[in-house]
């Protein structure tokens, strides 16, 4: 690729679109836009070294016994349709949440909740969704301490958001974060790709074909707890939501300045969401997931949080899936299934369907 | 995945390379001619495992790639429209026009959907019959016959607010076009297999008589896709002049004549423009003027609507295989699948955005 070597053979194509004036919906997608949006327009102006470092959650000094960290996070949950296979949007406010803040290795304690209600929803929608709030909380031992309400009018919003804060105390000694990564770590995948993410397309009717795809969506905690007490070499843990593995590895790639090697063979993608990916063109590697975590894990200890991960509920088919190395440095690698090797890189935008 | 996995079994892979290895004695240049068929080969890294030879140049079928700029302006133009609900395949959404796309008129309030059928196209009219409903009709020979059946489907139905914009390309014309080239250098063809489960290949024999070039019908999968390359190789070692079926689970000489019927029956072949190119004589599909009542070109009044294309990157000569992604001083630096110069890079199936998401 030199500079030189380009001539124009009567080629012609159109200017860029770098979508710089209005939002459009790839930068919610959770891929290299919505970075883009924080980089350009959230972090100069928020700027702080909590937010600098990038985590889906901050981790902050405290005056506490022991001067335990707080680890502080928020997310906000739109999603169609609001109930689907395996969950609803009151569990994922809740798991999504929780999660993020015990990725930082902390135990989160409580949560806020804001809904937005658009007027005519039925009572009834909203109770199943608060029912579901409370039972994702109770597995997850959290408490909902406070919350906000607000009704828009008919036709501003779709049904119901909701926008959940958590608030945890990150373990002793543990240092957990996109940017501790390590050379000949391991790389730990909880389970199976891609469950959710095709779920809710199934859910709204978009697959063209029956499904019994049930979405992953669980609060991750007690699996972290459980990680957490087999070894204290765990370096980094994220769950890979919106943009699926590949953008999460990316990030963490770059935060730590690391490679990343997967296996192809290695990666846990069950039969049907495997098929429904082939059939419309997407691939299980950029496909949300809310129940899944991925760790970064001192080589030594693997075989130890593996065994302890397996033992949990949701982490049943936690499975090695590949290795942080030193080399290329910011880029996640893949091994083929023949043994080639090529890049993975994060999610652009939206994710689109191919057509053919 | 019966039928997928089968295909991607790596020691059979493997040992049809090295067949392709024992069987090689020099240097040959082929074409696959489908985006889908560069996606396959990267994504399986199936380039780094071949003899250094065989050089595997990019062709110019990817239905997204070669949608002419004036067709997305129109398209644009009429998805801007109220009471419009204008229905695309996903890839068409990033696809930059003279100043906008897809995506810019549905942030700004044009009801812009992703369907995953065209059938889903006519469902929608069905369900909202104060609106009018446009598919986006791309593609090659593979997307006509859902194209033509929405058609069929929407007259059969009586309805009145259906129409759709055709961007019909074919393979054959595109061939002829890249042998024609005064810097052609490649030596044989592997086919687009999906095309050819459509049309056969009958269309094909009498451009490998004029150009005197091998071709082999070749499927998607990695073993399906060395077998094509091994099938090409071994005509070209043989001097032999003929079309080889790589890809007979799927592909008959004659192809799928009720579909082939139904294509004949809604669209006639008419000149297409091909981004990037340019004209490529009788190298498209258009509807029949039978049915123009479907056609939203003439619905909307944008049939006069023209536009130039800027020269601003390579991507003709990706598309006709004289250059290489990397040859381009942009990619990955300016151009990138978030802010393309060039639709190349734009497509899930264009070369650029091949070698951008597969590092090569």
């Amino acid at each position: 690729m030199s500079d030189q070597s380009v001539t124009i053979e009567g080629a012609t194509c159109a200017p860029p679109l770098p979508h710089n004036e209005q939002i459009v919906m790839g930068h919610g997608a959770g891929g290299r836009m919505s970075h883009q949006l924080i980089q350009k327009a959230f972090l100069p102006a928020f700027d702080n070294p909590a937010l600098r470092a990038g985590d889906d959650a901050a981790s902050l000094e405290s005056n506490l016994h022991h001067a335990q960290r707080l680890a502080i996070s928020t997310d906000a949950h739109v999603v169609t349709p609001l109930f689907f296979p395996g969950g609803d949007i009151g569990r994922l406010a809740v798991c999504g949440t929780v999660n993020d803040v015990a990725m930082l290795g902390a135990k989160p304690l409580y949560l806020t909740a804001g809904f937005i209600l658009e007027e005519g929803l039925p009572m009834e929608t909203l109770q199943r969704v608060i029912a579901s709030m409370k039972s994702a909380a109770e597995e997850a031992g959290v408490q909902i301490v406070a919350g906000d309400t607000k009704v828009v009018q008919k036709g501003k919003a779709d049904g119901l958001y909701i926008t959940t804060a958590g608030v945890g105390v990150v373990r002793a000694g543990a240092k957990i974060g996109g940017a501790q990564a390590k050379a000949d770590d391991v790389v730990i995948l909880s389970g199976s790709l891609g469950d959710h993410g095709i779920a809710v397309l199934g859910a709204r009717g978009e697959l063209g074909f029956q499904s019994a795809i049930q979405s992953d969506v669980a609060p991750l905690n007690h699996l972290i707890e459980a990680m957490l007490d087999a070894s204290n070499n765990i370096h980094v843990l994220r769950d890979p939501t919106r943009g699926g593995l590949a953008t999460t590895l990316n990030e963490i790639a770059t935060q730590s300045n690391v490679g990343i090697l997967l296996d192809e063979t290695a990666l846990p993608i069950r039969p049907e969401v495997g098929a429904a990916c082939e059939m419309l063109g997407f691939d299980p590697l950029y496909i949300a997931n809310e129940g899944k975590l991925v760790a970064m894990v001192a080589r030594e200890d693997a075989e130890s949080v593996l065994k302890a991960m397996q033992a949990t509920r949701y982490g049943e088919d936690a499975c090695i899936v590949g290795e942080v190395t030193d080399a290329p440095r910011g880029r996640v690698l893949l091994k083929t299934a023949l043994g080639s090797t090529r890049v993975v890189d994060m999610l652009s935008g939206e994710m689109l369907p191919r057509i053919c | 995945m019966k039928y997928v996995t089968e295909y991607r079994d790596a020691e059979l892979v493997k040992g049809v390379i090295e067949e392709i290895r024992r069987t090689i004695t020099r240097p040959w240049t082929l074409m696959e001619i489908c985006g889908g068929q560069t996606h396959a080969i990267v994504r399986h890294g199936i380039d780094q495992l071949l003899p250094p030879r065989i050089e595997l140049v990019h062709g110019p079928c990817c239905p997204v790639c070669v949608t002419p700029l004036e067709l997305i302006d129109k398209a644009l133009a009429i998805a801007s429209q109220p009471d419009v609900i204008f229905c695309s395949y996903g890839d068409m959404l990033r696809v930059p026009g003279s100043s906008q796309d897809l995506f810019s008129v549905k942030a700004q309030g044009g009801d812009v959907r992703v369907v995953y059928s065209p059938l889903d196209a006519v469902a929608l009219a069905q369900q909202n019959p104060e609106k009018q409903v446009v598919f986006f009709a791309i593609g090659f020979e593979t997307t006509a016959p859902p194209n033509v059946m929405s058609v069929l489907q929407a007259q059969h139905l009586g309805l009145k607010n259906f129409s759709i914009l055709v961007s019909h390309v074919r393979v054959p014309p595109a061939i002829k076009a890249i042998l024609s080239s005064p810097h052609n250098r490649v030596q044989g063809f592997l086919l687009a297999g999906h095309v050819n489960a459509v049309m056969g290949y009958w269309e094909y024999p009498p451009l490998v008589d004029e150009f005197k070039i091998p071709m082999a019908v070749t499927g998607f999968e990695p073993l399906d896709i060395v077998q094509g390359i091994l099938a090409a190789v071994e005509l070209l070692e043989a001097g032999k002049v003929e079309i080889a079926n790589a890809y007979q689970r799927a592909v008959t000489l004659q192809g799928l004549k009720s579909a082939q019927a139904a294509i004949n029956k809604v669209f006639m072949e008419c000149d297409r423009k091909w981004r990037g190119i340019g004209m490529i004589p009788m190298s498209g599909w258009c509807l029949r003027p039978e049915f123009d009542f479907f056609n939203a070109e003439k619905r909307f009044n944008v049939e006069a609507m023209h536009a130039d294309e800027s020269p601003l990157c390579i991507a003709g000569s990706i598309l006709q295989g004289l250059k290489k992604p990397h040859d381009c001083s942009a990619f990955g630096r300016q151009c990138t699948p978030e802010s393309p110069l060039g639709a190349t890079m734009v497509s899930s199936e264009g070369a650029c955005a091949a070698y951008y998401k597969y590092g090569r």
